[in-house]
């Protein structure tokens, strides 16, 4: 992004290299009126034509040690024109024309080798291999010139090949590119890239500093970025600094720097453990949530609660199926649609269960788990005879692909971001449902008094099948939201089963928010300690725990307390 | 809780604790915010028939669970013959001291004949390896008759104590207790759904116990308090309300109003 | 059963083993099979209708091993009402204990020839034997070793647990998250147990071929035998004081604690020594079936025991053995026949058992029925007016 109008004052006769610096600090301070210009092809030319020419004619040069200093002359200019050049050398294009000496890249077509100008880069003739002289490269060479072509990148017009210029200077901290790098920054004019520029330098400034002052001074630089990368520089530095014989103070304040570094990067650490922990408590809390309806509140243990979360996913994938003809690709109404759909489908399913199997069953809890690990049985199998034993393919919406990504190393996914708010909403909604509806209450009145709630004209056996009909669909919306990061298959209702169970129990029977802060805790503390201990033996660690816990509280987090309880 | 004070005093507590069989002073408990039991004192006698009356949510029960052991107090104690602090046991430990409990709801154990539920009430023998081994002794065998009869189930002895009458059940859990040897026996609405000829006989059956035991009775059934015969202590909101014969509990008027006052 | 004095003071074991119906045709049908079936494993020839394969032979050995751990979990189940959904742990840790014996037994005869290491040691570049691999080079530490640890899992999972009064299905869940830890733990390959493959290529037991009929047959002796002495042992603790005790503590809980049991102490010790038992069966099946893997820590397949014993009868102990057989031969008849319809089949019977036969298939039989004889449907009716929260 260059000015307009200084690019015609650089094409004035006389003003061309002297005035070169000049145009540019006066375009670094008038970059406010960078809106009115217009891209331009031609940007700061370091060299004359006839420079250019001349330079260029040297890289047949029959030493590499020359021509490597030539390629490096060439390119510390910043000279836009320069790059097709050394691009051509690399490629081999690059040859010397026999009629007039001139440098000229080549390129054949049929027989014919077509001619390109280095100055202008038109065409400029044709002719057969015979009156052309290739300018030959060596490993060598071929080295230097990908890291010429590496920094000249620095001053393309392009911002975003400008931004992984930096970024390769950055991991290649090679103080050569340092005078270079000068160069980009006085000319750039993007504030973020200008930091990067910045920070590119003060690594090169510390490991080639000439000083004590010019050293600090880098490391203040550095020291006010978080990222992995700079405690990588800052501690190659400190390890590498008594051998070099770097003065004391700078290595100190190097260290102090590492620390700091470290320190804000142990506290983006944490803060992504506890991103990546709420997401998987998320996913517990919606895998549990249903289950605190039917265990906590009916004191059913439903141990095909897993099941309905994968009906709920495979509804989300027959829905996807049937409107795939209708809607494009990544719309997010198929799964719109689904969430609706996989709560009627699973929960009338659970109606089903409960008036066919538990409604036999009530106030026999372990009879109940056995018929319903048999319902479970039964649905896995029946999953697997229709839709087959292989992982069916739900695919995401657009809204919930791609990620939020910080320079620290955070990475936050949309689709974990979305189903973390999902399950909020969720369990928002059951809270309303509970606590605001006729039906709720009938429920939370069964719940407390069968007989007395039967007595005062409720109809205990139609809202008990409603209650197992809401958690069965609840664990379907859930479904809903796992299809888009776990496999479905008929199995994957058998990953969430223990994990659930783990979090009722441990947020304490009939407590909805204690489900909430169980998935949570739990989620948390798995992703903490999977650093230390890998994921395998976190979760081992938290079933241990989990069973240790329940050992002091028998009855959960937040068990309630009194003698009703115990009647 | 004041009104509690001025019935039992402290310092009449404390000079009457040397001879208690059952000493609860002070004790509150608080379940999730409710305060079920709220500063409760009172003592029982060695050999003494104690009703206990009130009405619901007065804290019997809770009090019952707290000197068995089901329920640890807030604050306060509870003192077995005046030297062992119940508060510190449990629920075996309280039971093998020689305190009986009878549940609200008959509790016995149904798979097991009438014979089976008193041999294993029947004192001795707890461990575990003791119960292995275990032989019935014929000094074992005479106690469990004895019972079997003042229980009035001889005629049952081999029936399985779920096919027992709801009042059966009762007689029978009033037995195991008695198998135990405890030498305080707290007993639950023990004529809660009888008929009044199984009350009647659930009276006369206390009164027999209370010869031999310290016998402390929970009941909201006025007539069958009558029948006792007995000190009768009133509970309200988890403290003493009132203490002494019924007649003259029922005149106190702030009995009357927590009976019929609202 | 009128004359107490008469039956509290005879002569213990004979006495009640005499009254033990069930079980005295349990023990008959073992013993008969100890005998016979070897017999006409190995001195019957193959042309003879008599003759029993080995296949068979194996099979029923299995079979065997599964019904002494039904029986485990019957004892604790039946008579305590704990219901344990973890107990393929201790039967797998049995395995496991049996399994490092015959692991060390191949000597240098794996595939990489190391006399000291097993070959997946070798294959993970280990250089030494972790402590708790020494010692299984003798027989009867293995042996030790397949009931000590279950048993002592059970002591510590059991102490910690019924000390704090986890009761019902939270000690349900827990045991099967007990379970599920040990699985997970048990596919590490650090575990040093040969991660997801288990200990295999098993070659000889006692010096002897596990691959001949001799061997075989002597290891179905040995489940046989096995079988009869943990049903009397069994039926001995369910006979005694503390077995009415244990009945007590399944149908109320806290009347036992307030007549002055320990109820904690009496759980554990039947827990532990259910645990045993489980053990003793996994170190039996090990060599029967050549492999054990961290596949037996399934959740699913200690779920499946409890239907084993549901389905022969709850609380009857023989019950467990007979449902132990007729579950594992349908399974093997459906995977043979048709494998898509076994989880089909196997769900079912969850469902109708706990539905149709509480007392499972013996309490269809009036002989050894329930006492009260109640029909299905006055059953089902009793439940449904019963339903509600206990």
């Amino acid at each position: 992004m260059r000015n307009d109008m200084f690019s015609v004052l650089r094409r004035s006769p006389f003003s061309i290299t002297q005035t070169r610096r000049f145009a540019v600090r006066i375009c670094g301070m008038v970059a406010c009126l960078m809106m009115f210009a217009v891209v331009s092809p031609n940007v700061a030319q370091a060299f004359s034509d006839e420079e250019l020419r001349n330079i260029a004619e040297q890289l047949n040069d029959k030493s590499s040690t020359k021509q490597v200093a030539i390629i490096e002359e060439m390119a510390a200019d910043g000279d836009p024109r320069v790059a097709p050049i050394l691009k051509a050398m690399l490629e081999g294009d690059l040859y010397v024309r026999d009629s007039d000496e001139h440098v000229v890249i080549a390129t054949k077509k049929g027989k014919v080798y077509t001619h390109i100008d280095i100055i202008s880069g038109e065409e400029a003739g044709e002719s057969s291999s015979k009156e052309l002289d290739k300018i030959k490269v060596n490993n060598r060479l071929r080295g230097a010139l990908r890291d010429a072509l590496a920094t000249l990148n620095l001053f393309s017009p392009d911002h975003a090949v400008r931004t992984a210029a930096v970024e390769q200077i950055m991991d290649a901290r090679d103080p050569a590119m340092l005078p270079l790098l000068l160069r980009a920054i006085e000319r750039e004019d993007d504030e973020t890239l200008l930091a990067r520029m910045n920070l590119a330098r003060a690594t090169m400034a510390l490991a080639a500093g000439e000083n004590a002052e010019e050293r600090l001074a880098a490391i203040d630089v550095l020291a006010s970025e978080t990222t992995p990368q700079i405690r990588a520089v800052l501690s190659q530095f400190v390890a590498s600094a008594e051998a070099e014989g770097i003065e004391p103070e700078v290595v100190t304040a190097a260290q102090d720097a590492l620390d700091d570094v470290e320190g804000r990067l142990s506290n983006w650490q944490t803060l992504g453990d506890v991103y990546r922990g709420i997401s998987l408590g998320s996913v517990l809390l919606l895998a549990a949530v249903g289950l605190a309806i039917t265990f906590g509140v009916m004191g059913v243990i439903n141990m095909a609660h897993g099941e309905m979360i994968m009906i709920g996913a495979y509804t989300t994938f027959v829905v996807q199926q049937i409107l795939s003809s209708v809607l494009p690709s990544g719309s997010p109404w198929s799964l719109i649609i689904a969430v609706p759909a996989a709560f009627l489908v699973a929960g009338m399913i659970g109606v089903v269960i409960e008036r066919c199997v538990i409604r036999f069953l009530y106030g026999r809890p372990l009879e109940t788990l056995l018929a319903t690990w048999g319902v479970s049985l039964v649905l896995q199998q029946a999953t697997r005879t229709i839709f087959g034993a292989t992982n069916q393919q739900v695919t995401a919406p657009d809204f919930m692909s791609g990620a939020i990504e910080f320079s620290t190393g955070l990475v936050l996914t949309y689709n974990r971001l979305w189903i973390i708010l999902f399950s909020l909403i969720v369990v928002a909604g059951i809270a309303c449902v509970l606590r605001y509806t006729a039906f709720g209450l009938q429920m939370r009145a069964v719940t407390q008094n069968r007989r007395m709630a039967g007595s005062v004209g409720i109809r205990t056996g139609y809202v008990d099948a409603l209650t197992f009909g809401l958690g069965s669909g609840i664990a379907g919306i859930a479904g809903v939201a796992l299809s888009q990061i776990s496999n479905v298959s008929p199995n994957l209702g058998q990953t969430y089963i223990i994990d659930s169970f783990m979090v009722v129990v441990f947020g304490g029977v009939g407590n909805l928010w204690g489900t909430v802060l169980g998935a949570f805790s739990l989620g948390i503390v798995n992703k903490f300690l999977e650093p230390f201990a890998g994921a395998v033996l976190a979760k081992i660690f938290v079933l241990i725990a989990l069973i240790l816990f329940i050992q002091k509280r028998p009855k959960g987090l937040f068990a309630l307390k009194g003698r009703a309880v115990e009647a | 809780m004041s009104e509690a004070m001025d019935i039992k005093p402290d310092a009449q507590v404390k000079s009457a604790r040397a001879e208690t069989i059952l000493y609860v002073d002070g004790v509150s408990v608080t379940f999730d915010g409710f305060r079920a039991l709220n500063n409760l004192s009172f003592y029982v006698e060695p050999g003494e028939l104690r009703a206990i009356i009130g009405p619901n949510g007065a804290g019997k029960t809770t009090m019952m669970d707290i000197i068995t052991g089901k329920t640890r107090p807030d604050t306060g104690d509870v003192l077995f013959k005046s030297e062992t602090d119940l508060t510190k046991l449990d629920e075996a430990d309280i039971a093998n001291l020689g305190i009986g409990r009878k549940f609200q709801k008959p509790t016995v154990f149904e798979s097991h004949t009438v014979f089976d539920n008193l041999l294993l009430a029947c004192s001795g023998g707890r461990g575990v390896f003791k119960a292995l081994f275990h032989r019935l002794s014929s000094a074992e065998k005479i106690k469990i008759e004895k019972t079997l009869i003042t229980i009035m189930l001889d005629e049952k002895r081999d029936e399985l104590a779920a096919n027992l009458s709801h009042g059966q059940k009762q007689w029978l859990e009033i037995g195991m207790l008695l198998m135990q040897e405890p030498e305080l026996l707290l007993v639950d609405e023990p004529v809660a759904g009888m008929t009044d000829s199984e009350t009647e006989e659930t009276a006369k059956l206390l009164r027999t116990i209370a010869k031999e035991y310290s016998v402390v009775v929970v009941e909201h059934d006025m007539e069958f308090v009558r029948d006792l015969d007995c000190k009768v202590t009133v509970l309200h909101e988890g403290s003493v309300l009132a203490e002494g014969r019924l007649d003259h509990v029922q005149k106190d008027p702030r009995v009357i109003e927590v009976y019929l006052g609202r | 059963m009128t004359d107490y004095s008469q039956k509290y003071q005879m002569t213990p074991v004979v006495g009640w083993l005499l009254k033990d119906r069930g079980g005295m045709i349990l023990l008959t049908i073992l013993i008969a099979a100890a005998i016979l079936v070897p017999i006409g494993n190995l001195l019957v020839p193959e042309t003879s209708s008599f003759h029993v394969p080995t296949w068979m032979l194996s099979l029923l050995g299995k079979y065997l091993c599964y019904a002494l751990l039904a029986l485990s979990v019957d004892l604790i189940w039946g008579f305590c009402g704990i219901l344990s959904l973890g107990h393929g742990a201790f039967f797998a840790l049995g395995g496991y204990a049996m399994g490092m014996y015959l692991m060390r037994q191949i000597g240098d005869r794996g595939v990489y020839g190391n006399p000291e290491l097993p070959d997946f040691m070798v294959f993970l570049n280990w250089t030494e034997l972790p402590w708790y691999w020494y010692g299984f080079d003798m027989f009867w530490f293995a042996i030790v070793m397949a009931m000590f640890v279950p048993g002592l899992l059970a002591f510590v999972f059991g102490f910690l647990a019924f000390r704090s009064r986890v009761t019902g299905v939270y000690l349900s869940i827990i045991t099967q998250a007990m379970t599920y830890a040990l699985l997970l733990a048990f596919f590490r390959n650090d575990m040093g147990f040969g991660g997801n493959n288990g200990l295999t290529d098993f070659k000889d037991l006692l010096g002897y071929s596990l691959q001949s009929d001799g061997t075989r047959a002597g290891l179905f002796v040995a489940s046989c035998v096995f079988l009869g002495i943990c049903y009397i042992v069994a039926r001995g603790i369910t006979q005694s004081r503390l077995g009415k005790v244990l009945i007590a503590i399944r149908d109320a809980e806290s009347r036992v604690r307030f007549t002055g049991y320990r109820v904690e102490y009496y759980k554990l010790f039947v827990f532990t020594i259910s645990a045993v038992m489980a053990g003793i069966a996994g170190a039996l099946y090990v060599p029967q079936v050549g492999i054990i893997n961290p596949g037996e820590f399934a959740p699913a397949l200690s779920i499946e025991i409890v239907i084993w014993v549901a389905v022969g009868g709850r609380g009857t102990l023989y019950g467990a053995v007979l449902g132990a057989f007729i579950v594992n031969y349908a399974k093997t008849f459906f995977t043979g026949v048709m494998p898509d319809f076994w989880l089909f089949f196997l769900g079912g019977l969850f469902i109708a058992v706990t539905l149709l036969l509480p007392k499972g298939v013996i309490g269809a039989v009036p002989a050894f029925g329930a006492p009260d004889r109640q029909s299905i449907l006055s059953s089902m009716r009793k439940r449904l007016s019963a339903g509600g929260k206990a």
